[in-house]
């Protein structure tokens, strides 16, 4: 049974915070696939598309019959504890300061025998189901869990090494304007979020989620403008230091294209809020929280921005917004990078369409703000890299993997925007 | 003695004082606010160049950005659709002995307190003309509401109808920019208009009257209550911004005391 | 389609030689390997213009290989081998070097392996060692082989009712053949009691389960017996040998080696049976591979590992003398090294010159290789009978 997690005391001034340390990164770029996997919660494994074979740990041939048709496919994920051991030391520092670490070997109904972590509810020799997981060096690990839930699974240490979980960690939201703030903060709370910052810009503007704000436990009301350098600064410095998870849902948006604008008026201010206001928390925020990837219980584990779809490809009706986007999507995979070796988890939720006064024009299906919220903490209690939130962004994200030139097509038919 | 000579020497013993009108610059002072789907007035912002480091050893400086119309302004003629064809309307082709004269203050701080909505109405115009005399020509006339003196959510007063501050009516407005011919209209509210003045006919009577005159306006102006009701001089000089609609800018009042 | 094995007949194996270990070494693998290569040339009455045969095992030579190494200490050999295979090379070090002789490739080929152990050199080449174990072992623990034997091991005591006191009498006995190791790491005696009570490293594997890693080199010669003869040196010949890699791959977790391929041919090849051998070296990086191999080179049954060291003396006295130079457990790990221990103890057994750990008329060895954890299990085997020849 796992020992349910008790909130961490008040940090003892006098101790020295770890430095964080990684797991060991480096792979392969066949293995690579399962990072991808990994990034969104699949379970995948390479399957021969010749003699069918599933293989691992991944090749660039197949082990059966040699051809180099290797696709990555969805695998049922259950399996057999052959043997376990429980790793006492190692000479790799984070593993060390983690010790004892419990790992085993399953052997998959579908074939292979995978090295992978074992959760602390498996019984030995037991039948297990294998979740794909990214670790902290930010790659795609295998983790054996018990095949029924069991209570306070969640707390399972090497479980929750993997996962970004909200729970007994201090969450700052930066837009307390944006519709999906109330319910975000309503559903971190649920989750277990002790502290919820939520971000208000200009408060000498009246705000109407503010009560609904205010009545969850937890959440305080600080002053932040993701456009004002000195107040993202400001804040960094009053509450940096003990910020786990940051959620940054401030967003501008209006409609129409380049053409149909005329002016670069609106496109600056969604670029100051979309993607300078990202720049500016990540470098007001951001080393506070890489310094702090190792601190216990409630040490820094995520960071959230929620994009648009369109930041995968631009949808004319948006299209200077749609760039803003993908604007801030490329700088977070330029985040991932500087975030790597702290283990500091970026995770993208991709929303669609959403129900507002800016989509108002827009047919359905929208996503309503319990969408997001649901696709937020999940994400984090999965340790997710890549969300897809809402059946626009799902069908985009589709449509964008089968083929990015022909999605492009599709969304630019020639309607001006 | 010249006169100047005269003046400085007043200004250093204290005679002639300098009272400074202006809020400080900066990102979270409010700004007017449009419906949504207008393009909005740009917040002052400030970003950091070097601060004697990796990227500048020796020297610190900005870059700034904000609208013409942001923190305490200047609102030259072109900036309304009524001003557009009046000669010499942007702030850079405004003659510079506009930009220094004599002003009067209207104090309407005590209704104003009264009444978030209160009105400049031409009684009262003409109330205080009883008291101080006739309003000059060519001088500017600054409306004290001690609005100044508000903070946060206050200053903008926002409602579901929209902001709620003082301003001047239609017809004041014509009496001053018509009939007294005055050089320029100022209020310490983020506009020269009332907050409700989208209901007026015609709609921001202090922007559709006063410009269409040819007239000039300040706004966001501060510390009005320092200022005699005659007698003061008023430095007004905006950026020199081609075709500019307007521009932040220091004002300073010189005051006998 | 089989073709019969050729025999390895007219060869000699000659001045086995083993650099005493060191637990670390401010010294390189270039400098282990020549001062093994010079103990064996000496031991011959060579030098090294006389070689022109010369093969490698190393992991520590990086950035070079064996060609680096010939211009390094100045040899010109006509046949030239390097040996990646970790603990199998050593006896497949030799099947080649056999052939080249035989074939006339080579006259006096030196196998030689060695490895030094820098502070942190250890860790440096585990993190460096498969592609599988960087995509797929080491992320989980990173506990090295300590885990990947874990795992086998509690697996193999899971089938075969292995305990750790039978692990443990393997440990035991060769602790008592490594005191009378001057070379050896190990030192001091050690008792079940202590093995039981040993600091646990990865569970059920505890520290006397574990090799230590250390810098230490070893070497021999091949040529033709008739030049063995014509110089006076004793010798050893190969009665048989094999190798195999890959093999079971099916297998979903490894309790058998690759010598249950070949260990029929091995037997037949050397005309003898399990009961001719007077003495037994297995690899030894962990206990549980050296029951594997008892029961995989046909001592005893499959899963009767456990039951056969109950009932046996595995010191250099005992009624199977095994790993009697102590083995890696007990004299230590020279990296590739490793590899070699058991077979130049065994060309030393077989010849007369194994000294203080001498295990009395011996005239059989079996030797056997196993190697290179690629990913779940141990890629490599290999395995060979030597006897020993007239001087």
């Amino acid at each position: 049974m796992t020992t349910p997690l008790t909130p961490p005391p008040k940090k003892n001034p006098l101790k020295r915070s770890l430095t964080p340390t990684s797991p060991p990164g480096v792979r392969s770029r066949a293995t690579l696939g399962l990072t991808a996997a990994a990034a969104e919660g699949r379970f995948m494994l390479q399957t021969c598309a010749e003699c069918g074979t599933v293989q691992y740990p991944p090749r660039d041939a197949c082990c059966k019959c040699l051809s180099v048709d290797l696709p990555w496919k969805d695998i049922s994920p259950t399996g057999t504890l052959l043997a376990e051991s429980t790793v006492r030391t190692s000479t790799n520092l984070y593993f060390r300061e983690r010790a004892p670490w419990r790992l085993g070997s399953v052997q998959l109904d579908a074939g292979p025998t995978i090295i992978c972590h074992v959760h602390g509810d498996v019984a030995p020799k037991s039948r297990v189901i294998l979740s794909n997981r990214l670790d902290r060096s930010g790659q795609g690990v295998m983790m054996a869990l018990p095949e029924q839930r069991t209570p306070d699974m969640e707390d399972d240490p090497e479980l929750r090494a993997m996962s970004s979980d909200p729970k007994h960690r201090r969450v700052l939201i930066t837009d307390a304007r944006n519709p999906n703030a109330p319910t975000l903060a309503k559903a971190l709370h649920d989750a277990g979020a002790t502290m919820i910052f939520v971000g208000e810009a200009e408060s000498w503007l009246p705000n109407p989620q503010r009560d609904a704000l205010t009545a969850i436990p937890g959440v305080e009301i600080m002053a932040l403008d993701v456009t004002d350098t000195t107040s993202v600064k400001e804040l960094a410095g009053e509450i940096g230091g003990k910020l786990d998870i940051l959620i940054n849902n401030a967003q501008f948006v209006r409609p129409g294209g380049a053409m149909a604008r005329g002016d670069v008026g609106f496109a600056q201010d969604e670029m100051e809020v979309n993607y300078f206001g990202l720049m500016r928390l990540a470098q007001a925020f951001g080393p506070g929280m890489c310094s702090r990837t190792a601190d216990g219980v409630n040490s820094a584990v995520a960071w959230v921005n929620i994009l648009s779809a369109y930041a995968l490809v631009n949808s004319a009706d948006y299209g200077c917004f749609s760039a803003s986007n993908a604007a801030a999507y490329s700088l977070s995979q330029n985040l991932r990078n500087d975030f790597r070796a702290s283990g500091l988890r970026v995770m993208n939720v991709f929303v669609g369409p959403t129900e507002d006064d800016w989509h108002q024009e827009l047919p359905p299906p929208k996503v309503l703000p319990p969408a997001v919220a649901r696709s937020v903490v999940q994400g984090l209690k999965d340790g997710l890299e890549d969300v897809y939130c809402g059946d626009v962004a799902k069908d985009m994200i589709e449509r964008f993997r089968a083929g990015p030139k022909i999605l492009e097509r599709e969304m630019t038919k020639g309607q001006q925007g | 003695m010249s006169t100047l000579t005269d003046l400085t020497q007043r200004m250093a013993s204290g005679e002639v004082e300098i009272v400074d009108l202006t809020h400080t610059l900066d990102p979270d002072f409010p700004v007017i606010i449009l419906p949504p789907e207008f393009g909005q007035c740009a917040r002052f912002r400030m970003e950091e160049v070097s601060a004697y480091d990796h990227r500048g050893p020796a020297w610190k400086w900005h870059n700034i950005s904000m609208s013409e119309h942001t923190g305490t302004h200047f609102d030259a003629p072109v900036h309304w659709i009524s001003g557009r064809d009046v000669p010499n309307g942007a702030v850079d082709e405004i003659p510079a002995e506009k930009l220094v004269g004599p002003v009067v203050v209207i104090d309407c701080s005590e209704g104003s307190a009264q009444d978030d909505d209160f009105e400049l109405t031409p009684e009262i115009i003409e109330a205080w003309e009883a008291e101080h005399g006739r309003i000059p020509e060519d001088a500017w006339v600054l409306m004290r509401t001690d609005w100044s003196k508000r903070r946060g959510a206050d200053y903008l007063n926002m409602r579901e109808d929209g902001p709620h501050s003082p301003g001047p009516t239609p017809d004041a407005m014509r009496l001053l920019a018509e009939e007294r011919n005055i050089r320029g209209f100022g209020t310490e509210t983020v506009g020269t208009d009332a907050g409700q003045g989208a209901h007026y006919t015609p709609p921001y009577p202090a922007h559709f009257i006063l410009h269409g005159a040819g007239k000039l306006g300040l706004q966001c102006l501060a510390n009005l209550d320092q200022l005699p009701a005659t007698g003061a001089i008023l430095i007004a000089p905006p950026l020199k911004i081609r075709n500019g609609t307007g521009s932040p800018l220091r004002v300073l009042a010189l005051v006998e005391k | 389609m089989t073709r019969p094995r050729q025999s390895y007949e007219g060869v000699a194996l000659v001045a086995p030689v083993s650099i005493p270990y060191q637990r670390y070494s401010i010294e390189t693998a270039h400098w282990w390997i020549a001062r093994a290569l010079r103990g064996s040339l000496d031991a011959a009455g060579l030098k090294p213009a006389d070689l022109d045969g010369f093969s490698v095992a190393s992991f520590t030579l990086f950035p070079d290989t064996a060609v680096g190494l010939t211009q390094h200490l100045g040899l010109s050999p006509r046949w030239l081998d390097h040996i990646p295979m970790g603990g199998a090379s050593g006896v497949i070090s030799l099947r080649k070097a056999a052939r080249a002789v035989q074939s006339g490739d080579a006259d006096i080929v030196a196998c030689v392996s060695g490895d030094t152990n820098h502070i942190d050199s250890f860790r440096a080449l585990l993190s460096s060692f498969s592609r599988f174990a960087m995509d797929a072992s080491y992320p989980y623990g990173f506990g090295g082989p300590n885990a990947n034997f874990a795992l086998l091991t509690d697996r193999y005591m899971h089938e075969y009712g292995a305990t750790r006191e039978d692990f443990g009498r393997i440990a035991v006995a060769q602790r008592d053949n490594a005191l009378k190791n001057p070379g050896a790491l190990m030192k001091k005696p050690l008792t079940l009691q202590q093995y039981i009570d040993a600091r646990p490293i990865a569970d059920p594997i505890a520290l006397f389960d574990c090799v230590m890693p250390c810098a230490g080199s070893e070497a021999f010669l091949v040529m033709t017996v008739d030049e063995a003869q014509k110089r006076g040196l004793r010798y050893a010949t190969i009665e048989g040998a094999i190798e195999r890699h890959n093999a079971h791959a099916s297998d979903p977790i490894q309790l058998r080696g690759g010598w249950t391929v070949d260990i029929d041919e091995l037997y037949n090849q050397a005309q003898c049976a399990p009961t001719d051998i007077d003495l037994l070296q297995t690899y030894d990086d962990y206990p549980v591979i050296s029951m594997m191999q008892i029961e995989d080179l046909g001592f005893c049954s499959k899963g009767g590992a456990p039951d056969f060291v109950r009932n046996h003396d595995l010191t250099i006295t005992g009624n199977f003398p095994h790993n009697t130079s102590g083995g890696q457990l007990s004299a230590g790990q020279a990296g590739a090294a490793g590899g070699f221990i058991g077979l130049v103890e065994a060309i030393r057994q077989v010849t007369g010159f194994a000294g203080p750990t001498q295990v009395a008329g011996a005239t059989r060895a079996m030797v056997s290789g196993f190697g290179m954890i690629n990913y779940d299990r141990g890629v490599c085997s290999s395995a060979a009978i030597l006897k020993g020849g007239a001087a």
